[in-house]
């Protein structure tokens, strides 16, 4: 009977996590939605606790109140900006959680039950192994992110990719065929860690939305083997959602850049045979600009359109840009923003940074929705973007990044850059909107240039 | 054999229903919808609860209490940080 109300539990816990997850299709719903899931959560952690096995409670408590205390310390401290790494690292920590507990439940197994059936092994494993690549892989998402790691380029990373898949199997293999080789169970997390380490230390910046998306759905994997241990189904639903989830944002990220996934992970970049060098693109034909002209060009404006990039999470300018756009609001000037799939450096990224400056949502516009607008706008405004406004990606079939879709800024009547200088983006090439004629670059960094900017309109 | 049939049932079932749901995700709120799943993937707290409480040897209680220390930090900084994002999300006045 008991048993039967604490899967009844897990059932309803389940339930509750879809109608979260529902409620998040819209921005009205969405607080609701989280709320339904923490409920759900509250309600399955209850149930864990009446479940027949669990006879003290200490070493339990002791670990919620730290890891509460821990999780709310990092909630609250971290800055909007920084959401990439936090996501990043939550799912470390959810993927290490699945390979502990399918170990631990490994070692039960062995003292108590006479016979260890190949499913439960053949789960244990692939828990150990998706839960470590995730953690580790997290970690250095984590790492990059923060700026503590740089990219790391390594000769024959495939080969030696491939080579820690064929240890991790082989590992796996064997503890399915000898259970009590617990051992191989602990080699396996080990080699499974490298393989997540060598995973991410190649994979640049600016790919980073593809690789959190992909842990994000490692992550849920890794809880859905680890229901397979334990025969959880809670576990095994919210794991597949999770997963789902994860699988179809960076279905969206990979081809907001027109790559494939292998592509992106192992970073095979098609090598442009005519690129052009940045000084035949721009010698002669850049336009430096200041505030004050700049000014006077939005004055005559009716609409403005900003084209956020990293740039502006990096120096923090969503206030700054708010500013701004009141100040054109004021004057009447209808102002939208264009975003980006894979601008910054998770999927949303550039929305949440702007929601944090109560930019309204009804704002910020999907790139199919906002393109076709750009014909009849007077003043695009990008800060702090390059590869996603670059027109090559329409016009030059050989470019790295031709095919990737872009906004099109360029089909404005005037574009002003913030940027700090001509530096190229993540794909290495020049920009020829920099040098378009109906371009002018104000050099700065993202926040300056918006108070500048701001100050010019206010003195014009 | 015959749960490990029912499980993957359920399995299959769940990621149709989650394709189906998480399409329909608005772009904007792309971040909350990772950090919000990513608290929910912490559901594994419900093993390590399990692990750590069970008592079947020290080795066990100890992995399991590292466990719930981790999906702990994952389940209510998520859960945590997404209410915050979202509490920012307005409409225009």
């Amino acid at each position: 009977m008991r048993e039967i109300l604490i899967n009844l539990a897990y059932l309803v816990a389940a339930v509750l996590f879809i109608l979260g997850i529902k409620g998040m299709t819209h921005p009205r719903t969405a607080v609701r939605g989280n709320r339904l899931g923490a409920i759900g959560m509250l309600i399955a952690v209850v149930a864990a606790l009446l479940d027949r096995n669990v006879v003290s409670y200490e070493w339990v408590i002791a670990g919620v109140v730290l890891g509460a205390g821990l999780g709310a310390l990092m909630a609250t401290r971290v800055q909007m900006t920084d959401m990439p790494q936090m996501v990043a690292l939550l799912n470390g920590f959810g993927g290490i959680a699945s390979t502990v507990v399918a170990g631990a439940a490994l070692i039960e197994a062995l003292i108590t039950g006479p016979v260890v059936p190949p499913q439960f092994t053949i789960a244990v494993a692939a828990s150990g192994l998706i839960g470590a690549v995730t953690f580790w892989g997290s970690l250095v998402a984590f790492g990059k992110l923060q700026g503590l790691v740089r990219d790391i380029r390594l000769g024959g990373a495939q080969l030696l990719n491939a080579g820690l898949l064929a240890i991790t199997t082989a590992l796996a293999i064997w503890l399915v065929i000898d259970p009590a080789a617990l051992w191989a169970y602990w080699a396996l997390v080990v080699s499974a860690s490298l393989l997540g380490l060598s995973l991410v230390f190649p994979i640049g910046g600016a790919d980073m939305p593809v690789v959190i998306s992909l842990l994000n759905s490692y992550s849920g994997l890794a809880a859905a083997a680890t229901g397979f241990v334990l025969n959880n189904n809670a576990l095994i639903i919210t794991g597949s959602l999770v997963g789902a989830s994860g699988v179809i944002l960076t279905n969206i990220m990979c081809k907001a850049m027109n790559r494939s996934l292998t592509n992106v992970l192992f970073g095979i970049w098609v090598p442009s045979e005519e690129a052009a060098s940045s000084d035949d693109v721009y010698a002669g034909k850049v336009k430096a600009a200041h505030a004050d002209e700049l000014a006077m060009l939005m004055e005559g404006a009716r609409r403005v359109v900003i084209v956020p990039g990293y740039g502006m999470a990096v120096s923090q300018a969503q206030h700054a840009v708010r500013d701004l756009v009141m100040l054109l609001e004021e004057r009447g000037v209808e102002v939208e923003f264009a975003i980006h799939p894979v601008a910054g450096r998770m999927p949303g990224h550039m929305n949440v940074l702007l929601a944090e400056a109560d930019i309204p949502y009804e704002q910020m516009k999907e790139m199919d929705e906002i393109n076709p607008s750009f014909e009849q706008t007077d003043v695009a405004i990008v800060i702090g973007a390059n590869d996603v406004v670059n027109p090559l990606a329409r016009t030059n079939p050989s470019s790295p990044i031709a095919g990737m879709p872009i906004l099109n800024v360029d089909k404005a009547r005037s574009v002003i850059v913030i940027k700090r200088s001509l530096s190229p983006g993540f794909a290495g090439i020049p920009n020829p909107l920099f040098a378009a004629d109906n371009t002018l670059m104000l050099f700065a960094d993202a926040k300056k240039g918006a108070l500048d900017l701001m100050n010019a309109l206010k003195a014009g | 054999m015959e749960l490990l049939v029912v499980s993957l049932t359920v399995f299959v079932l769940a990621i149709f229903i989650g394709f189906e749901i998480i399409t329909k995700v608005p772009p904007t709120l792309h971040t909350p919808l990772m950090s919000g799943s990513n608290a929910i993937s912490g559901i594994t707290l419900v093993g390590a609860v399990i692990s750590a409480g069970a008592q079947v040897s020290f080795l066990t209680t100890i992995l399991g209490f590292l466990a719930v220390v981790f999906a702990t930090i994952n389940v209510v900084g998520g859960f945590m940080v997404t209410e915050r994002m979202l509490a920012m999300f307005r409409r225009k006045d």
